[in-house]
This record gives C-alpha cells, sequence and structure tokens, in this order.
C-alpha cells in the first residue's frame, strides 16, 4: 500500500512540476518580444498598470537572467503564494480574484459529479437487465453524453429560462440581493444554481449509466457468475457482486473524466454568467489578463490532481486487493 | 463525454475474439435466438466476411454510420451550393428560417444555414486530424510500452500518467491563448497532442497480453525484428479495437474543439459549430429568442458524436461475439 500512494504521489508531482514549467515555457515561445507585445495586446490606458504589467513581466521573465535563473525565480515567487496582479481588475492579486469566484465552480461540480455519478451507476446497472429498459435508455445515453455541455445549458436556460420563465439564466444570486445569510438569499442563491448544475449532471450521467451498463453486461459473462448461477445462487446477489465489481473500474473512469468535467463546468459557467472558474478564464480571455489566466489554470491543475489523490484513497478503502499489496489499480 | 473512455483500458480483449474459430461457439450458446444458426454457418468463412455478416445485420453500426455519411457528405459538398461565404452580411438580420434562408440569419443577417455547412467541415476536419494524432502517438506509445516492458514501459507510463492527469482543455487554454492558436490544422494538432493517454494505455493493456502469445513468440524466434513484429503480428489482432478507439478519440476531439471555439479560443478566419455557439451566447440570441442561431450548431455537433458512439458500440458488437445477442 505504501508503494502505491508512493506511485501515485510521485505522478503528481511530476505532473505539478510539469504544469508549471508549461506555465513558465508557453509565454517564451510566443513571437516577437513577449513583454511589448503582451503590453500592446493589453491595450490599456492607464500608466500605472502598464508600469505594474512590465515590472512583473521583466521579473517573471528576467531577460537578464540566465534561464535556469529565471526558472527558479518563477518557481520562488509561486511558491509565495505569488499569481501576480490581476489586470482586468486592478489592482487586486489574481490570488484573491480566484480565492473569490472558488466556491461557487466547487458548489456546481462537487454535486454534480457526485450525484451524476451514483445516479448513473444505479441507473445502467438497473438498466442492464431489462431489455427494453436497455433499449431505450441506451440511445438517450450516448445522447446526453455527446451533447456538448455548453449546448445542453443553452437549451436548458432557453425552454426553462426564457421560455418558461422559471428559472434565472445569469448570475449567482439575484443582482438586487446583497450578499448574506438570510434565507431568502439562499433560496435565490439555490435558484441561480439549479439550471447550471442540471446541465452538468445530465450530461455526465448519460456517460455513468452507459459505462455501467457495459461494465455489467461483462461483469454477468465472467466466471464467477456462471459458477453462482450453477450452484442456484438468487438473481439479486449476484448482480450485487456483478456490481461490486463493476464498480471499481467506474471509479477509476471518475479519475479519468475529472478533466473532462471540469471543462464541462468551465463552460456550463460561461452560459449562464456564473461567477465560478470558468467566467474568470472568459474575462481573463476577453481582457488579455494573463496572470489571471495563468493563476487559473495551476489552481484548476491542484484542485484535479488533490480530487484524483482523494479518488485513490477511495480505492484503497474500497478494492482489498490495493490493501493487501496485490496491485489491482492501474 | 468520452463515456468509454474509462470502459477501454478494462474491456476484457476484444481483439482475441476477433472471429478465431473456437470463439463463435458462444452465441451458438444461448439456443433459441435467431442469430445462432447463421453464426455456425459462418465460422467456416473468413474473419472478414464474418465481421461484414454481422456488420451489415447490425442495426446501431448502419444508423450510426447513415448519420455520420450524411453529415460529412453535407460537409464536403455543401458549401458548394451557396455562392456566398459563410461570414458574408447575405440576408435580412435575425429573420428566422424560410424558404431563402433555410435556418435564418443572426443577428448580422449572416445565412445560419451557409454557416452549419461550413461549420460542420471544420468540425470533421478538428476530429479526423486531432482524434488521427492522437490515435498515432497512443498508439506509438502503447505497443512500444506493451512490447518492451521493462524500463521503456515505466517511463512510457509515467510519461502517460502525467499526460493523462493534466487537464487537457485547461492546457490547451493556456497554449491557445499565448501562441494564438487561430487555425483548424493547429487546432487540432494541440488536440492531438494532449488527448492521446488513455488511448495508449489501453493499447499498452491489450500488447501486454498479446505479448505473451505464442504466434509472437515464434515471430521472435524466427528473427523478426521489433517494429515488424509489432505492425504484422500484434496489430493486425488487435485492428478492430485500433478503429474503435480511433471512433472515440474523434468524437472527443470535436467536443474539445467546440469547447474551445465557445470559449473564444477557436480559429479566428471561418466557422465551425463551436464558434457558432459563441457567437450566438455572445450576441445574446437566447434573451432575443433566435432559437435557429444556436440550436443547429450544438445539434450538429451531437449528432456527429452520438452517431460515432453508436457506431462504436455496434462495432463492438461485430466484433465481440459475446455481445452479439445482446
Amino acid at each position: 500500500m505504501r508503494r502505491y500512494f508512493g506511485r501515485k504521489l510521485l505522478i503528481y508531482g511530476l505532473t505539478f512540476f510539469v504544469a508549471v514549467t508549461i506555465n513558465w515555457l508557453i509565454p517564451r515561445f510566443m513571437p516577437g518580444d513577449p513583454v511589448q507585445s503582451l503590453i500592446a495586446r493589453a491595450n490599456i490606458a492607464q500608466p500605472e498598470v502598464v508600469e505594474a504589467m512590465r515590472v512583473r513581466y521583466e521579473g517573471l521573465f528576467g531577460f537578464d537572467m540566465p534561464i535556469w535563473q529565471q526558472y527558479f525565480n518563477f518557481w520562488g515567487a509561486l511558491l509565495d503564494g505569488d499569481l501576480g496582479v490581476s489586470i482586468w481588475l486592478f489592482p487586486t492579486p489574481v490570488a484573491d480574484v480566484i480565492t473569490r469566484a472558488v466556491p461557487y465552480t466547487l458548489g456546481l461540480l462537487i454535486p454534480a459529479i457526485l450525484l451524476s455519478w451514483v445516479a448513473g451507476n444505479r441507473f445502467g446497472a438497473f438498466a442492464a437487465r431489462r431489455k427494453w429498459l436497455d433499449n431505450t435508455a441506451l440511445p438517450i445515453g450516448y445522447v446526453l453524453t455527446a451533447t456538448p455541455y455548453m449546448w445542453l445549458a443553452i437549451l436548458l436556460a432557453w425552454a426553462l429560462g426564457i421560455i418558461a420563465g422559471i428559472f434565472p439564466v445569469a448570475g449567482a444570486y439575484s443582482y438586487a440581493m446583497q450578499p448574506g445569510w438570510s434565507w431568502e438569499f439562499i433560496g435565490s442563491l439555490l435558484q441561480h444554481w439549479f439550471l447550471p448544475f442540471a446541465s452538468l449532471f445530465l450530461v455526465a450521467f448519460g456517460g455513468w449509466a452507459i459505462g455501467m451498463r457495459n461494465m455489467i453486461i461483462y461483469e454477468l459473462e465472467a466466471d464467477y457468475v456462471n459458477y453462482l448461477r450453477a450452484l442456484g445462487a438468487p438473481g439479486r446477489l449476484i448482480r450485487r457482486y456483478a456490481f461490486r465489481n463493476a464498480i471499481l473500474p467506474q471509479i477509476t473512469g471518475l479519475a479519468l473524466q475529472l478533466g473532462v468535467l471540469v471543462a464541462g463546468a468551465l463552460v456550463t459557467e460561461i452560459v449562464f454568467s456564473y461567477p465560478g472558474l470558468g467566467n474568470l478564464i472568459l474575462q481573463a480571455i476577453q481582457n488579455q489578463d494573463f496572470f489571471l489566466l495563468q493563476g487559473t489554470f495551476l489552481f484548476i491543475v491542484m484542485g484535479v490532481l488533490i480530487a484524483n489523490f482523494v479518488i485513490d484513497i477511495v480505492y484503497v478503502l474500497v478494492d482489498p486487493r490495493t490493501r493487501a499489496g496485490m496491485g489491482g489499480a492501474s | 463525454m468520452t463515456a468509454d473512455a474509462p470502459k477501454a483500458p478494462e474491456a476484457p480483449e476484444p481483439p482475441e475474439a476477433t472471429a478465431t474459430p473456437e470463439t463463435t461457439p458462444e452465441p451458438a450458446a444461448t439456443p433459441g435466438t435467431p442469430g445462432a444458426p447463421d453464426a455456425a454457418a459462418v465460422a467456416a468463412s473468413t474473419p472478414v466476411r464474418e465481421a461484414l455478416h454481422f456488420a451489415l445485420r447490425n442495426g446501431k453500426l448502419i444508423a450510426g454510420l447513415i448519420v455520420v455519411v450524411v453529415l460529412l457528405i453535407a460537409a464536403v459538398f455543401g458549401p458548394m451550393a451557396f455562392d456566398h461565404g459563410p461570414n458574408e452580411y447575405v440576408g435580412p438580420p435575425a429573420a428566422s428560417p424560410s424558404g431563402d434562408y433555410w435556418m435564418g440569419t443572426t443577428m448580422f443577417g449572416q445565412d445560419v444555414f451557409a454557416q452549419f455547412l461550413y461549420g460542420l467541415r471544420a468540425t470533421f476536419l478538428v476530429g479526423v486530424l486531432g482524434g488521427g494524432l492522437a490515435a498515432i502517438i497512443g498508439m506509438v506509445v502503447g505497443f512500444v510500452a506493451g512490447y518492451r516492458g521493462g524500463w521503456v514501459d515505466e517511463i512510457l507510463n509515467m510519461l502517460t500518467n502525467i499526460v493523462l492527469v493534466l487537464p487537457a482543455l485547461v492546457v490547451l487554454m493556456i497554449a491557445n491563448a499565448y501562441l494564438g492558436v487561430r487555425s483548424v490544422g493547429l487546432q487540432a494538432l494541440f488536440i492531438g497532442l494532449t488527448s492521446w493517454p488513455w488511448a495508449a494505455r489501453a493499447i499498452r493493456a491489450q500488447t501486454f497480453s498479446l505479448r505473451a502469445r505464442d504466434f509472437v513468440d515464434l515471430a521472435r524466434l524466427s528473427g523478426m525484428r521489433t517494429p515488424k513484429i509489432i505492425f504484422r503480428e500484434i496489430a493486425p489482432n488487435m485492428s478492430s479495437y485500433l478503429f474503435m478507439t480511433f471512433i472515440l478519440l474523434f468524437g472527443g476531439a470535436i467536443l474539445v474543439g467546440a469547447s474551445l471555439d465557445f470559449i473564444g479560443l477557436g480559429p479566428t478566419e471561418g466557422v465551425s459549430l463551436g464558434l457558432m455557439l459563441n457567437n450566438a451566447a455572445r450576441w445574446s440570441a437566447l434573451q432575443l429568442g433566435l432559437w435557429w442561431w444556436f440550436i443547429p450548431p450544438g445539434a450538429g455537433i451531437t449528432a456527429i458524436v452520438g452517431a460515432l458512439y453508436v457506431m462504436n458500440v455496434g462495432l463492438d458488437e461485430v466484433f465481440n461475439p459475446k455481445l452479439r445477442e445482446m
């Protein structure tokens, strides 16, 4: 087990290292003089902002220093928690801008991921053993999982928001309200939360249901199932065993899909102008705020790595083989 | 999104089932199903003919194929029917669908149908190039890691896992924003470079299980060189699996490309389905009720990717006798 976690942590450490290096490296590949062109592209009139950008970029790139020195300086600033100053919301530090947005993204993402995973797996296992349900549920599942997140979000916003007028389609709470801990405010929060959550949930649900259905069908062909059948075990018991075996690859699948789910949340937020990280990215791109973009990038990578590690721990708890040091998880 | 991606690594060796004669008794073992006698009769003929036999009788495969082919034809030949470009202002602004403009016009009077057909073209291009590149990288890494084993495997595995954990879309965002990736080809290149890891893992696992087979040992004993063994002995035995992997990568590349376009990091010239969605959202087509502006592009993406996935299930059933009678 120690070896298992050791390997995982090594991979995550290396991944973080690669992510930071990408972050450092990519601006260097920009054609021309990056500092000049970045400042020109930002197209800002305020001299103090331009000056702050120049200082930051020059400190960041440090062209008069040897390249390894530049790289170490970059890491040094990062480890101090210094992600630079946002251009879009000058002079707020990038770290503050991100900290304000993160709760909204997590509030969407965590319930959507967990609920769609649980519900999708239940439904997939259920659909796999009824032919009529399988034949109707499967196409729906495939259409859902093939739907681009932003399109389903747009459709829901249009149908339930604009036409039916049941849900609001922009923001995280009513613009008329002051954030606070009143019931009214929480109600507004939930109302604005529902549609983005629903569109994330639905797309992910389709994928899990199909994955589970396919796994159960493979499991029901396995030797242990045939053996149980031959022994005359009740169907419920067999299905329970098959489900427990089929859930393991689905846990691995959850780790594999995290990046896709996060990406889905980002575009969904953009559709609903939900003030999370996705919206920050959009603003960063539109305002050429590269510090904010890079900070958000690092933050998302870190979040995904932490979530991966949590899933690894869950896997060990669920799969006895990893505990016994027999491998199992790949 | 790529719903089958997690499934792929664990799928119990479909290539082994690729019509080796001893697996055909499987469907026959479930008597009473209409397909069973057929299966026995065909078992004697060549594997290709058997696959074709089941392919032509597989509703999912045929239905998926029809949708993809129809859209492909529309993408290739459709744009020729217009004497104006997709972004030219040709009609009245914000007109609903009519005989002149089948899908209406945008807020600026651009023909949505023309945009849709040109956009399909870009979407297919991103899928083929991005998915193709990812498939090639995945195959090279998977074959080499699985066949060589040892420290080569360790290093390639480490690399695969790192790229796997990195959220691809976010990396692409950084790269596109800084480097100004503004052509479909470059976009596909970047998508290909980031979306291969699960394919590599799946192919590695398959290669691993084939490596110890007798025919591979024999080839090695007869002095065949490693690349030749991989391409002559191992790859043909998992060709169906490789093809299915490519289809999933194809669909995945389309979805990633559409997301990038939607954020506003797509190609600046021309038009794509994701870019249409981006424009529709940016100019509040939702609030103005211009449904003909945002429904076709999303429906196009969903149709292509959904048809690809359904085709994949059909192919799985064709190549894997165990699934045929489901």
